[in-house]
């Protein structure tokens, strides 16, 4: 029963459990509830990439309610969302663990059951899209989630308020993404006639064989309001204005789950969109250059102003848009190399950001702040919170033996066989961009003496254990996958199959 | 030496019954045995004297693991027949692996050795000047030896990358060591340099290499051979492929991408002692030789060289940098930095040795890796002694310096002679090999430039010993405003650091911890000498095609 019904169980038990969160009293209960919750859909996840392991072609499909797929809403599980999936409900578990502290610390005591029902309804938002068939369903559960986090985002304002322009201007930026998104689906919709993916790939298909799609406008304006709206969701440069601001002032493990999930998340509707929808029905390939050259100026611009600001978490999310350049690089070559390194990264950069966002929050939870002064000498006050800090410094550089190596090696290999030398240059130069924005940090950490006029460095400890082990999980992540790249090289050449293979 | 060496193995070697087969494990021990002593002394931080035995002891376990290698290297790997043991596949067909194989183990015992002494060294260098974060040091060190042995054993271009950035990490706490403004600076430099050569360079190369042949085992003979035979991969590619594994490998300091040596002299001592004279710059140029038999090939690069004008360009970058650098040493009067450029010539005389692209002149340079390691330290070590007995850095001030050390500067004059490579110091040996070489390969240039070297080597190092014995000491006022101006932070803890062991005799030597381990090295210049087996056998047994 529960195994058959997996795939909407992974979305409608955060969806309930929310509601009934916001109705739990006091500080740990609704706290303890969302543990249990997200417990559940990791767990639930983990079956699911089982069930995709042990299906004959890879694929389950889930018709909600027992409605074709043609008129109701479809579910398709495969090897490329079962591990999307697997990431957020990973990152959703330990930072919710992580998150207790933190939100004691960060929120005002009579929002905890609204920040944990806003923050498992965010959960089904991500996951719903990651999951569903359907594109309309998509655009539902990307409000579901963007109103959720632009929430969670503002919930940052008692530590500054700042939070609050931040979120309003997420909401603004990401409200135009999503109506593009939305006006793509409705001339999609024009077009084939049907919202689920897969059968609008075949109508496609089907149209450009009968010679109806030459020079089809309708085709080239729901492609081209896709693609601008997707970059809107996923901080593309130069469409990221928004997300600068939103890391930086949100309370800290919205940003650790925001910044491990949700840009991800936008990067697996530009694969469904463009390859899975679009695939072999339209020549995407000038469009894909175009989006490769604005990630690769972001890499490079984007780093550059990580290297300026002082705010650590501000400079990680600056990084977070050059890390989610080189995602973007390595799809928008189009081949099947490209598109492996991108999945890889996905993972990798997952992992490695959301530890490193996790860690600052430590740093926050302790000194109240975390700019560049903060970290001053803190090596030798919090060694486990810097040290898992640095391990995911080192993944964000790419150096060997972390799992930011393997999808940098990836990633160049892909570059180089499509003789792109202006990305090979680019990916080389975010690396060593990456080094000098991390290694200041690094440099004042550990080879540095405390700021004298900072108080509460003296008195600082060590994090408590409930959000330094989910960091550690997360650094220990970074060591394991880059030593072992098995796991990751495997599905992501799976994924990258299923996408460029144009079945849907 | 080797028998003795192999003796002492048979004598502690418990170890082969606890690791079973010992060279299908070999490598994976050395490697393993300074990164468990580096967890071991962390943990033992509060108690400096049984830190430093720990320190001592790993470095004891490192030796014997390596000398009880010896056999396997001059058979070629494993009793099996030169077998590489696979860790790890990291991605798929890209295993971090090890083998035994001579080159490696050259470098290999050289790292392992000479740590036994510096880490005596330390002791007496880091007590007396009271430095801060000792743990941090030792530890550091302990872990830049686990990357030392990794690159020493690795058996593909992959695993060799991944431990050259761990050393270039792992050292780096070293280099920035004293905290100042100016050592994070120093510092700095030393990882922009190093990680941008290598991960723009030598990454790429090796990705290139990758893609094209799908093959980074170092191999007999290298991967290349077929596709230069079938005209599949162009003499140009290779050409191309080898630059960027030239200048990708920055540790190995060839000019412009030198400037990372002298800003890591800002380190202690100990740490340009044996990492930035033996165990880092030797993994740069152990690299480029490694590189050079094993992955390319010296016949591959031959056909390379002849096909493309220009071809042997290596050769005269390696020239230029020898004869640069010394004429740099020629105007440091800080005597660490003098040094620094004096490495940065002697590696050349390495890559030289790689570039000649003859057995001779491979076999000369790996020779040159073990012999000026000996050399180099030995000077180092004397450097340091001269700081903490005297607080002196500048070569100006050690007029007369000789009287009050006669053991130190003694020990300096032999390493200068083996640097320069007059017998009857191990340093003669290397370069004969290296002249040989050179005439093998029909070079004369070659063989002008390594006799001009020989003798600007004289105008730069001899005079400093010369002077420390035969000129007037300075008045002593002078050496009171040096000090104040040169070393800060030692101003208040004043005057005299040494120990007063030899002060009976009218001596002001350094403690006994850091003059006994620079005896031993010079007088090992004069052993490697009369005997320079194992290192000889060794550089005799690698096999090129």
């Amino acid at each position: 029963m529960i195994a058959e019904n997996l795939p909407v169980l992974v979305v409608i038990l955060p969806l309930f459990g929310g509601l009934i969160a916001s109705m739990l009293p006091g500080r740990d209960a609704p706290w303890v509830w969302a543990s249990v919750i997200t417990a559940a859909v990791f767990g639930m996840a983990l079956q699911l990439v089982a069930a995709v392991h042990a299906a004959p072609n890879g694929i389950i499909d889930y018709n909600l309610g027992a409605w074709p797929a043609e008129y109701g809403i479809g579910y398709r599980v495969d090897h490329l969302n079962s591990y999307v999936i697997l990431i957020v409900a990973l990152v959703a578990f330990l930072t919710t663990i992580y998150a207790r502290h933190s939100v004691a610390d960060e929120i005002p005591d009579d929002r905890h059951r609204f920040f944990w029902a806003v923050w498992l309804l965010a959960l089904v938002g991500l996951l719903g899209i990651t999951i569903t068939g359907d594109t309309f369903n998509i655009y539902v559960l990307l409000e579901i989630s963007s109103l959720t986090v632009y929430t969670l985002i503002a919930m940052g304002k008692s530590r500054d308020r700042r939070a609050l322009t931040a979120s309003l201007k997420y909401l603004i930026l990401g409200s135009i993404g999503a109506t593009f998104i939305l006006l793509g689906i409705g001339y999609l919709l024009m077009l084939t006639g049907t919202l689920n993916m897969a059968d609008m790939h075949d109508q496609l298909v089907r149209m450009a064989e009968a010679g109806e799609l030459a020079d089809n406008r309708t085709l080239f304006v729901a492609f081209a309001f896709l693609v601008v709206g997707l970059s809107m969701k996923m901080a593309l440069f130069p469409l990221h204005m928004w997300l600068p601001d939103a890391y930086t002032y949100a309370p800290s493990p919205v940003s650790a789950f925001v910044a491990a999930t949700a840009t991800k998340v936008g990067v697996y509707m530009a694969f469904r969109f463009i390859f899975t929808i679009f695939g072999g029905v339209y020549a995407s390939e000038a469009s894909l250059m175009l989006i490769g050259l604005c990630a690769g100026a972001g890499i490079i611009i984007s780093s550059l102003r990580a290297i300026t600001v002082v705010n650590v978490k501000r400079v990680l999310a600056y990084s977070s848009v050059g890390q989610l350049g080189y995602i973007v690089l390595g799809f928008s070559l189009g081949t099947r190399e490209g598109v492996t390194a991108s999945v890889i990264h996905v993972f990798n950069h997952a992992i490695i950001k959301g530890g490193m966002f996790m860690a600052l929050g430590c740093v926050a939870l302790r000194l109240g702040g975390t700019n560049l002064r903060h970290m001053r000498g803190l090596g030798k006050r919090m060694p486990w919170t810097m040290g898992a800090f640095t391990v995911g410094g080192m993944g964000l550089i790419g150096f060997p033996l972390t799992s930011g190596f393997i999808s940098k090696w990836y990633l160049l290999q892909a570059a180089w066989q499509e003789g792109m030398w202006w990305a090979v240059i680019v990916v080389v130069l975010g690396g060593l961009l990456a080094l000098i924005y991390i290694w200041r940090v690094i440099e004042a950490a550990w080879f540095t003496d405390p700021d004298p006029e900072l108080q509460s460095l003296s008195v600082a400890r060590e994090a408590p254990l409930s959000m330094l082990i989910p960091t550690w999980i997360m650094a220990a992540a970074v060591i394991w996958f880059g030593l072992d790249g098995e796991f990751t090289v495997s599905t992501a050449e799976k994924a990258a199959a299923i996408l460029l293979g144009g079945a849907g | 030496m080797l028998e003795l060496l192999l003796a002492s193995a048979e004598l502690v070697g418990p170890l082969e019954s606890i690791f079973g087969d010992f060279a299908e494990v070999g490598p994976m021990v050395a490697i393993g045995i300074p990164l468990v002593g580096a967890f071991v002394i962390g943990l033992l931080g509060r108690w400096p004297n049984i830190r430093e035995a720990a320190t001592v002891v790993t470095a004891l376990l490192l030796l014997h693991t390596v000398v009880a290698m010896i056999p396997d290297a001059l058979l070629y790997g494993t009793p099996s027949g030169g077998d590489t043991i696979i860790f790890k596949e990291v991605v798929p067909g890209l295993p971090l692996a090890f083998h035994i194989e001579p080159l490696g183990l050259i470098y290999a015992l050289i790292a392992a050795s000479l740590w036994i002494l510096n880490s005596f060294y330390s002791m007496g260098y880091m007590r007396a000047h009271h430095e801060r974060n000792q743990t941090r040091f030792y530890v550091c060190f302990a872990l830049a030896l686990s990357s030392v042995m990794g690159i020493a054993f690795s058996a593909n271009a992959f695993t060799l990358f991944i431990f050259y950035e761990a050393l270039t990490l792992s050292t780096f706490p070293l280099v920035s060591h004293a905290g100042t403004a100016h050592a994070r600076r120093s510092a700095r430099t030393y990882l922009g340099v190093l990680v941008s050569t290598s991960v723009g360079f030598l990454m790429v190369g090796i990705i290139s290499t990758w893609l094209l042949t799908g093959n980074l085992d170092f191999t007999q003979g290298g991967v290349f051979r077929e596709f230069l035979a079938s005209e599949e991969i162009s003499p140009a590619v290779v050409g191309t492929l080898f630059a960027l594994y030239i200048y990708g490998i920055g540790k190995a300091a060839l000019m412009p991408m030198h400037r990372w040596l002298p800003a890591a002299m800002v380190a202690p001592t100990p740490v340009s002692a044996l990492l930035h004279a033996v165990a880092v710059v030797k993994a740069g140029v152990f690299s480029v030789l490694k590189v050079t038999v094993y992955l390319f090939g010296i016949d591959s690069l031959r056909e390379v060289a002849a096909a493309i004008i220009g071809g042997d360009w290596v050769v005269y970058m390696a020239c230029f940098t020898i004869l640069a650098a010394s004429g740099i040493a020629m105007y440091q009067d800080n005597l660490k930095r003098r040094l620094a450029y004096s490495t940065v010539s002697q590696l050349s005389y390495i890559i030289l040795g790689a570039a000649l692209l003859t057995p001779m002149g491979i076999q000369g340079g790996a020779l040159h890796m073990a012999m000026h390691a000996f050399g180099k330290i030995t000077l180092f070590f004397c450097a340091g002694a001269i700081y903490v007995a005297h607080h002196k850095t500048e070569i100006s001030d050690m007029r007369g310096l000789g009287r009050k050390m006669p053991l130190t500067m003694l020990a300096f004059l032999l390493g200068t002679l083996s640097i320069i490579g007059l017998p009857p110091m191990g340093g003669a040996w290397s370069k004969w090999y290296l002249l040989l070489g050179s005439l093998d390969a029909q070079h004369k240039f070659v063989f002008a430039v390594l006799i001009i070297s020989s003798l600007m080597n004289i105008a730069y190092l001899l005079p400093i010993s010369i002077r420390a014995f035969f000129s007037e000491p300075p008045p002593a006022h002078d050496e009171h405003d040096e000090h104040d101006e040169h070393d800060e932070h030692d101003a208040h803890h004043d005057d005299h650091h040494g120990s007063f062991w030899l002060e009976r005799f009218g001596l002001q030597e350094a403690p006994a911890l850091c003059v006994v381990p620079l005896c031993l090295t010079a007088l090992a210049c004069i052993y490697l000498f009369v005997n320079p087996d194992p290192f000889l056998e060794l550089a005799q047994a690698i096999r090129f095609n």
